[in-house]
């Protein structure tokens, strides 16, 4: 019995270990390519290691794309998302768990049946609504004129400011806290931004960090809207800069792979550092 | 208490006024435009059924739907089976577990466009990855991205290596929520390994199964940075989408019009095999 269990166990690692290597050996195999001199890249092409590893890939990179401006789009645009999302989130999270105010079930449940709604079908819509908006980037009031919020940050920044995603992570977590704490501070006179802000914003923080992580990462890793709207050589987004890379140079695999761990390397920082965080996230999810 | 009625709505109106500007209206207009002919440049021109009709007889249409539903047919299933599959071995007490816990969900941090660039190097005839690795098995590999009956193959088989991890975490967590004393009940009463997962795990995890199954569906069916950077809809059409053809029409070709009535018929097609989706899985219960 003894033996037999042991045996199961060692198995059990065996094939533990396989997986890992499938998931694991692909991304090791980027970073060493993209490592490589040129020459080694064809002869050498699987080997891990190299004596004449170097950083020329990620110089080739920066020199042939505006890959840094890129990089500090992306940044820009993911970490804007975080904060509106997170801010503006919690506020009407906070203002749906907690005040009673006219229309509350009806907004609320016309925000839930947002997220039913595929993002393909508002796509097109939705440009035109960024590119004929009135009075911005050259528009007159009838939004003729211009291009609108097309090639602007706004373009991401504003459909996305407040998803109904986070409302309703938000909403959850606001309603495991007890009502007697606003209705003491309003009895003192507190505002109700002050009960929200000092208050019950402080006892979410967590649930604050696992939305912010959540965000970050759809918005790093976001495609095909920063496609369309933000199409200028100068405003890319990092996955945009790396698709066009990838369509313009695609054999060259050491620049291309150097681009690829660049573009990769946030994400997984932030999932080293904060991955009790993405936890919470993931069983949120798993329970809605 | 009027005070806390104004304030309330000031609070909860940004995502109302955004869900106004950038859903309910876009999706009017979405309607509206499935109606006209539209080019940016010239003003929409109603043309009642028009695009409708031309759908039907639009064999890139065609095309590209079989290619989504082949996709979604290969995809789905294969990807709730391996994350279910990874879910069942990684939910053990042994040691290291949460190392390989997070070893396993490493591909999903990584972004489409970063995995289709890894794996357009993977899949290189020559000097990739996984054909180097069939070699040692004596096997050629074949040239995936440049054979149309192999490339949408590659993109699903690049797909579950890069999302199996994500559900096998919600799988994860619904294991993780079936009471202990359910599996110990079952050993007192002689069930084995296998009655125990038909009786008392898969039945817990119908909920589970249901969200997977449903976001699985609903993303498979729009479809489109995977094939955009690894294959750019080739070989010969073999890996052109749905959301791809819409993409093209719409903003390659200014067809706005055209765009938005084939979105709106991949809506309902999105509509309907989630309601399937819904009746399989409450036939299961």
């Amino acid at each position: 019995m003894r033996a037999s269990k042991s045996l199961r166990d060692i198995l059990w690692y065996i094939v533990a270990i396989c997986i890992a290597m499938v998931t694991v050996f692909p991304f090791l195999w980027m970073i060493a390519t993209s490592l490589k001199p040129e020459g080694e890249i064809y002869s050498k092409s699987l080997s891990l290691i190299s004596a004449n590893f170097s950083l020329d890939n990620y110089v080739k990179v920066f020199k042939t794309i505006p890959f840094l401006r890129y990089f500090m789009n992306s940044l820009v645009l993911a970490v804007t998302g975080v904060i509106s999302n997170v801010f503006l989130g919690a506020l009407a999270g906070y203002s749906y768990a907690k005040i009673k105010f006219k229309g509350r079930t009806l907004t609320f449940s016309l925000l839930l049946s947002s997220m039913m709604i595929p993002g393909v079908v508002t796509m097109i819509p939705q440009f035109l609504v960024l590119k004929y908006f009135p009075l911005v980037g050259g528009n007159d009031l009838f939004g003729q004129g211009g291009s609108g919020f097309i090639n602007h940050y706004s373009a991401i920044v504003l459909p996305g400011a407040v998803g109904a995603f986070a409302v309703f992570f938000m909403k959850q977590f606001f309603e495991t806290l007890p009502d007697d704490l606003a209705e003491a501070a309003r009895v003192d006179g507190c505002s109700e931004f002050r009960i929200f802000w000092q208050i019950y914003l402080p006892l979410i923080k967590p649930a604050a960090m696992t939305l912010g992580i959540m965000t970050f990462q759809a918005g790093w890793n976001s495609f095909m809207w920063p496609m369309i709207v933000l199409n200028s050589k100068e405003m890319m987004t990092i996955q945009v800069g790396l698709s066009t890379f990838q369509y313009q140079y695609n054999t060259m695999y050491g620049p291309l792979m150097a681009g690829t761990v660049i573009a990769t390397l946030p994400t997984i920082l932030i999932f080293i550092f904060a991955q009790k965080y993405y936890i919470q996230g993931i069983a949120f999810t798993g329970n809605k | 208490m009027a005070k806390q009625n104004t304030m309330g709505m000031i609070f909860a109106a940004p995502p109302v006024i955004l869900f106004l500007v950038f859903t309910l209206f876009p999706m009017i207009m979405a309607i509206a435009l499935s109606f006209t002919d539209y080019d940016i440049i010239n003003a929409p021109k109603f043309v009642g059924l028009k695009n409708f009709r031309k759908i039907i007889q639009d064999q890139f249409f065609w095309i590209s739907l079989k290619n989504t539903l082949y996709y979604t047919v290969l995809y789905v299933p294969s990807g709730l089976l391996l994350s279910l599959a990874a879910a069942l071995f990684l939910n053990s007490e042994k040691r290291m577990v949460g190392l390989f816990r997070t070893l396993f969900y490493l591909p999903v941090l990584s972004s489409t466009v970063a995995t289709a660039t890894l794996w357009f190097w993977i899949l290189n005839p020559q000097l990739g990855l996984l054909n180097g690795f069939l070699k040692i098995f004596g096997i050629d590999g074949p040239a995936w991205l440049y054979d149309s009956k192999l490339a949408m193959i590659a993109i699903v088989m690049m797909s579950l290596w890069a999302g199996f991890g994500g559900n096998m975490m919600i799988f994860l967590s619904g294991l993780k929520g079936i009471p202990q004393i359910y599996y110990e009940a079952a050993k007192v009463e002689g069930a084995n390994r296998f009655q125990m997962f038909r009786f008392i795990t898969m039945p817990s995890l119908t909920k589970t199964t249901f969200l997977v199954s449903t976001m699985l569906i609903i993303g498979t069916l729009q479809v489109f940075d995977q094939a955009f950077v690894l294959t750019k809809g080739g070989p010969g059409n073999a890996t052109i989408t749905l959301v791809y053809y819409i993409y093209n029409n719409g903003f390659k070709n200014l067809k706005m019009g055209y765009a938005s009535s084939i979105s709106l018929v991949l809506f309902l097609i999105i509509l309907g095999m989630t309601v399937i989706n819904q009746r399989i899985n409450k036939a299961e219960i």
